[in-house]
Parts: C-alpha cells; sequence; structure tokens
C-alpha cells in the first residue's frame, strides 16, 4: 500500500516523514521538498510525476541515499538512512539500491557483463558466481546474446535494458528510476517500461519511477505527484497483482 | 573489490591523445635524466677501471695529478727497492712515466683537442695488465716510436697504425694500438720515457709519476707505509683506483648535478601535464565517476583508481624514456677531463640500476600530478555530478 497521508504505521518498506530539501544559491533559500511523507510496501510500483524543477530528481536521490535532506526521516526496511555516516551510506546503497537513470550511465570502457558485474565486485560474491547473477540478469533483460557488446554497440533502448540489469543484479531492495524512458523513442520507450512493470509482476521487485510520460505512469500502480514540495495522489491506477 | 584495473586502462586509451601529453611529458624527464646519469656513470666508471687494483701511483706530495708532480730518478730508485713491490726475474715491476699533452686535430670537428701522450718504461704493459696490443708491436727502447689508445686512434686525425705524425719538434711514427679496455689510456698516446724527455727538452732524471705493480693489493698499506716513514721522500701514495676515482669526481659531479636538475625541471613540467591530463580525465568522466559512487564504490576507490591511472600512464612514460635513452648505452663520447684537460673518450653506462631509478622517478611524478586530481573525483557531490552531461 503506498500512502502520502503520513498515516502510515511505520512497518512499510520505505517510511518517508516531513522530508524537507532547501538548496542555497548565493543567499536565497530554494525549498524544493517540504513537510513531504510517503509510506511504499514490498512489490508496490511507484510513478513520480510533476512539472520540471518539482524535485522529483530530488526525492529520489535523497530515497537513494546520495543526498542529505535538510529535515525529515527516511526508513528503508528498517534502516534510519538520513542519520548514516556517508561511509556507511555508501555500503548502504549498494546493498540495498539499483538505481537506472536518464542517461543509462554505463560505463563506455566497459562491456555490458563489465557494467552489470560492477556492483557485484562490491559483494563477496566468487568470479563464478558473480558470472551466473551477471549472465541471469543479461537473460532476464533479453540480453544475453550482448553481453560482450560495447555500449556504443547497442541501441539506446538495448543500453537501458543492460542498465536495469545492472540496477537488479544485487537483488536491491528497491529500484529508483528516474526519467528512464526520456532518451528513448516511443518503442523502446515501450519495451523498457515493459521491462520493469516484469520486475515488478514477476519478480516482486519494488520501483519508484520518476517520469514525464504518461504512458510510462500508466503502469504503474500509484500514480503521485510532486506539487509545492510534498506528494499527492493523482491517480490510482488498476491494484490487480 | 576496487573498481577494475581495465576501466583504467581501457579509459586511457580512449583518451589517448590527451593521455599521450602526459606521457611524453614523463618520457622526456626520464630520459634526460637516465641520459645525464648514465653519461656521468660512463665517465666514472672509465676513469675508475683505468687503475687496478695491485697497483700504486707515487707522485710529488700535494700534487693532484701527474701534470703537476715530479720524482727524481733517485726517488725513482727508492720506491723500487720498497717492501711489497712486485718483480719479475728479480726485476722491480714498475714505470716511472712522464706526461706531456700535444694538439692533434679532432676526427669530427677538424678542430685541436689536447691528447696526454705518456712517456713510459718498457715495464708499462707489465705494470698495466690490463692493457694489451690490438696491432703492430710495443714500443723499443731509444727511438721515436709511438703507440695509441683505441679511442685516441678513432677519435684524432692522422693516428692510424704506420703514420708519420709530428709534435714536440719530433718525428713519430705510429707502431702499434693498444686496448685498454675502456679506461682513460685508450684515449693516451704512448712513447718511450726518455726520448719524450729529449724531444722536450726535458731532463731525463726527472719523471711525473711512477706506477708500481704490488704483489697484492693487501701490500699497499705496507708499501705506503715504507715511503711516507722514508726521510729521502717527500711523495703522496695511493692506489691508483683511488687517484683515477678522484681525477673523475669533478666532472661526474658536475654531470651529475645538471642531470638532477634538469631532470626535476622537466619533471616538474611533466608534472603539469599529468595533473592537467588527469584533470581533464576527472572533469570528463564526471558522472561516470558519479555512476559508480552511486552504485555503491566509496570515494576511497575513486581516489586509488585515478591514482592507479596516472601511475599506469606515468609507467607508460618512464619505460618509454627508459626505452628511448637504452640505444645510448656503450655510446661513446668525449669530453675534457678537468683534471689534466686532456680529451677522454668514455661510453655511456645505461645500468638496470638507473632504468629502474628512472621508473621510480616516473611513478613518483605519476604519484604527484595523479594525487590532486584523484581527490578531486572523490570529493564531487554525487547528486550533483548526476546532473552533468
Ligand atoms: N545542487 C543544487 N543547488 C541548487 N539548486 C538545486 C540543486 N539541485 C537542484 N536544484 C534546484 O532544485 C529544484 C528541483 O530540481 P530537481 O532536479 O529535483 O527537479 P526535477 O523535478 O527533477 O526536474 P526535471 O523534471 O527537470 O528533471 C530546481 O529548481 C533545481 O534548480
Ligand atoms: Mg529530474
Amino acid at each position: 500500500m503506498v500512502r502520502v497521508d503520513g498515516g502510515g504505521d511505520g512497518t512499510s518498506l520505505v517510511t518517508v516523514r516531513n522530508l524537507g530539501k532547501t538548496y542555497r544559491r548565493g543567499s536565497e533559500e530554494i525549498h524544493v521538498l517540504q513537510g513531504l511523507n510517503l509510506d511504499v510496501d514490498p512489490g508496490d510500483f511507484v510513478a513520480f510525476m510533476g512539472p520540471s524543477g518539482s524535485g522529483k530528481t530530488t526525492l529520489l536521490n535523497l530515497l537513494g541515499g546520495l543526498d542529505v535532506p535538510t529535515t525529515g526521516s527516511i526508513r528503508v526496511a528498517g534502516d534510519e538512512i538520513t542519520s548514516m555516516s556517508a561511509g556507511k551510506l555508501t555500503a548502504w546503497r549498494a546493498r540495498h539500491v539499483g538505481f537506472v537513470f536518464q542517461m543509462f550511465n554505463l560505463l563506455p570502457v566497459l562491456t555490458a557483463y563489465q557494467n552489470v558485474e560492477l556492483p557485484l565486485l562490491l559483494t563477496r560474491l566468487s568470479r563464478r558466481e558473480r558470472r551466473e547473477h551477471v549472465e541471469t540478469a543479461l537473460a532476464v533483460v533479453g540480453l544475453a546474446d550482448r553481453m560482450h557488446h560495447y555500449p556504443r554497440e547497442l541501441s539506446g533502448g538495448q543500453e537501458q535494458r543492460v542498465a536495469i540489469a545492472r540496477a537488479v543484479v544485487t537483488d536491491p531492495t528497491f529500484l529508483l528510476c528516474d526519467e528512464p524512458t526520456g532518451d528513448l523513442d516511443r518503442r523502446s520507450a515501450d519495451e523498457v517500461l515493459e521491462m520493469i512493470a516484469q520486475l515488478v509482476s514477476e519478480y516482486r521487485k519494488t520501483v519508484l519511477l520518476v517520469t514525464h510520460d504518461p504512458r510510462a505512469a500508466e503502469r504503474a500502480h500509484v500514480l503521485l505527484h510532486l506539487d509545492k514540495g510534498v506528494l499527492v495522489e493523482a491517480q490510482r491506477a488498476d491494484l490487480v497483482r | 573489490m576496487a573498481i577494475p584495473l581495465i576501466y583504467n586502462v581501457r579509459s586511457i586509451r580512449r583518451r589517448w591523445t590527451s593521455s599521450i601529453v602526459a606521457v611524453l611529458g614523463i618520457a622526456g624527464a626520464v630520459g634526460v635524466f637516465v641520459a645525464m646519469l648514465a653519461m656521468a656513470r660512463g665517465f666514472q666508471a672509465t676513469l675508475v677501471q683505468s687503475g687496478s687494483p695491485g697497483n700504486a701511483l707515487v707522485m710529488r706530495a700535494g700534487a693532484s695529478s701527474e701534470m703537476v708532480s715530479a720524482v727524481t730518478l733517485d726517488q725513482e730508485r727508492i720506491i723500487e727497492s720498497a717492501p711489497g713491490v712486485a718483480r719479475h726475474d728479480g726485476q722491480p715491476i714498475v714505470s716511472p712515466e712522464v706526461i706531456v699533452m700535444a694538439p692533434f686535430p679532432l676526427v669530427s670537428t677538424g678542430t685541436d683537442a689536447n691528447v696526454q701522450v705518456r712517456g713510459v718504461s718498457a715495464r708499462a704493459l707489465e705494470v698495466r695488465p690490463t692493457v694489451h696490443m690490438l696491432a703492430g708491436r710495443f714500443l723499443r727502447a731509444g727511438l721515436n716510436e709511438l703507440v695509441v689508445g683505441r679511442n685516441a686512434v678513432n677519435t684524432y686525425q692522422g693516428l692510424g697504425l704506420g703514420r708519420t705524425v709530428t709534435f714536440g719538434g719530433g718525428t713519430w711514427t705510429i707502431v702499434g694500438v693498444f686496448d685498454a679496455g675502456g679506461t682513460a689510456f685508450d684515449s693516451e698516446v704512448w712513447a718511450d720515457a726518455t726520448i719524450l724527455d729529449q724531444v722536450y727538452n726535458r731532463p731525463t732524471n726527472i719523471y711525473q709519476s711512477v706506477t708500481i705493480h704490488l704483489t697484492s693489493p693487501a701490500a699497499f698499506q705496507a708499501f705506503k707505509d715504507a715511503l711516507i716513514a722514508d726521510p729521502r721522500l717527500n711523495v703522496d701514495v695511493q692506489q691508483e683506483q683511488e687517484y683515477y676515482r678522484k681525477q673523475s669526481q669533478a666532472l661526474t659531479t658536475l654531470i651529475t648535478v645538471l642531470g638532477t636538475i634538469v631532470g626535476a625541471i622537466m619533471g616538474i613540467g611533466a608534472v603539469f601535464g599529468a595533473l592537467n591530463t588527469m584533470y581533464s580525465a576527472v572533469a570528463e568522466r564526471a558522472r561516470e565517476v558519479a555512476t559508480m559512487r552511486a552504485i555503491g564504490f566509496g570515494p576511497l576507490s575513486v581516489v586509488v583508481s585515478f591514482m592507479i591511472e596516472a601511475i599506469v600512464i606515468a609507467g607508460i612514460g618512464g619505460i618509454l624514456g627508459g626505452l628511448a635513452v637504452l640505444p645510448l648505452n656503450g655510446f661513446t663520447a668525449s669530453t675534457l677531463n678537468f683534471q689534466t684537460f686532456s680529451n677522454i673518450a668514455f661510453a655511456f653506462r645505461v645500468t638496470p640500476g638507473l632504468l629502474a631509478g628512472g621508473l621510480l622517478f616516473a611513478l613518483f611524478m605519476g604519484l604527484v600530478g595523479g594525487t590532486p586530481p584523484a581527490i578531486r573525483a572523490a570529493r564531487r557531490p554525487v547528486s550533483v555530478a548526476l546532473r552533468e552531461l
């Protein structure tokens, strides 16, 4: 169940309370997020929409431990991440978060295989175990045959699927996708969205997705709007699992 | 586990135009540094090897070189009979010698350079077992003959076997060429001491040095003590090797200091080249770094990764610099011996130790040039860098 009223009992997978983020530009203060609440359960698929500059990326960065909030708390699977040291937060990200970016962010000098293997280098897995995981992840996104291709040898859609494989290969607690289809044509975008939807329906992944694309938003279970620093429920999609 | 090395190696290759700037800067600094030191080593080795371990050199007390020394025939007799002097058929193996400087035109430029002409005794070859005849024969006593060191033959015009030359008012026939194993003697011309004195109108009972072959290197101390204690003598006694080591010192030090200074200046330039290359690498790859940080690599991994990259670049530069000067090994050059103002040929010595030193120098430059950019890469906030293109 997804709630934005702060009324959850705190047993959700993700519990955000009174979250605030203020940027300072010179003497000017920009209050991007103010008193934001959010509860997300395992297996939820949430889409965030909102005008440019409304703070969607900011919210995702805070949820993913890439940035620290000005106020409020974020609990993920029982861990209060806002009070973690930088070092702990880095390790927490490796364990719990899978990121998917608008521009894919694959390392151009590494093959698809090596890109997907990257997060596994931070685990204790053996080389053999890593290979099994990488091959499985690439098979899930349908790119097992492109394993040894470099990003420049792949289409945009394929690149993003490799990035999704990289995000899920460690089996993280949730996936954070910031406009994953923003740089893709319609067809590739649909493939990628299908992929993400499949991760939720078949593999019970928890996905938080920022998008401008209504068709992407349609696929989510819940659609939230970011407006004046808080989230509001815009439209409830079919909750059939 | 750390960010894989392959990431850095391939990144270096991908940005090769920028990498090459740093590589060449470092290669240049290492090359110059190693070449200069190879020159110093070569010069030093040439002179030091000139002395044989079992030989002693006697000169007048206080003389800094043979040129300014004098030893009389009477003194020479006393020296001959000192303890520790090696003998052959009862005869002492010593060579009282005189030195003059004679100008000969250089093959390379045609201009005159000073050649050290050594008037030797009949036992000169016995005293110096490292010297042997390459062609022709040794001097015959009482004749206007010359034997020429193998470097002198190649360095000066007209010193070929069988040729006749005039200097010091005499006419001389070249009857032999000797090989002194790459030592200072190879740049010398030898004549009979008595004839040389006569031609130069010098008294024949005054020598400039006496070189003594001792029964063993261990006999030196007793030999020296005996001469120093003798009230009839006022001489300096030193091991022949020590004499030549001192001869080499001024120039060796000069070249070493120069080499270090020039190497250091070029090194500073190379460090700036490396800084520039690495800063631009860090700037270009801001989003890549941010992505790795997002995935969970720590700031230390990022620092180490970029440092390794700088060190790989520096290592390539160091190896290239070393390879570039490797052909210098054995290359023969000639220079002025500051002590005697005679021209002396020597071979560059590019030793494994020097190459290792050059590589260390390169890695050091990489470390210095790589650290600030690496730290900058690691310090940039991830959320900010992710927004960059
Ligand atoms: N590091 C920063 N310093 C100052 N202001 C910032 C910083 N990062 C973001 N902002 C500002 O915060 C606001 C929210 O930015 P954010 O990127 O979260 O918006 P967004 O909803 O993701 O927009 P878009 O749809 O264009 O991606 C913007 O006004 C932006 O200019
Ligand atoms: Mg955004």
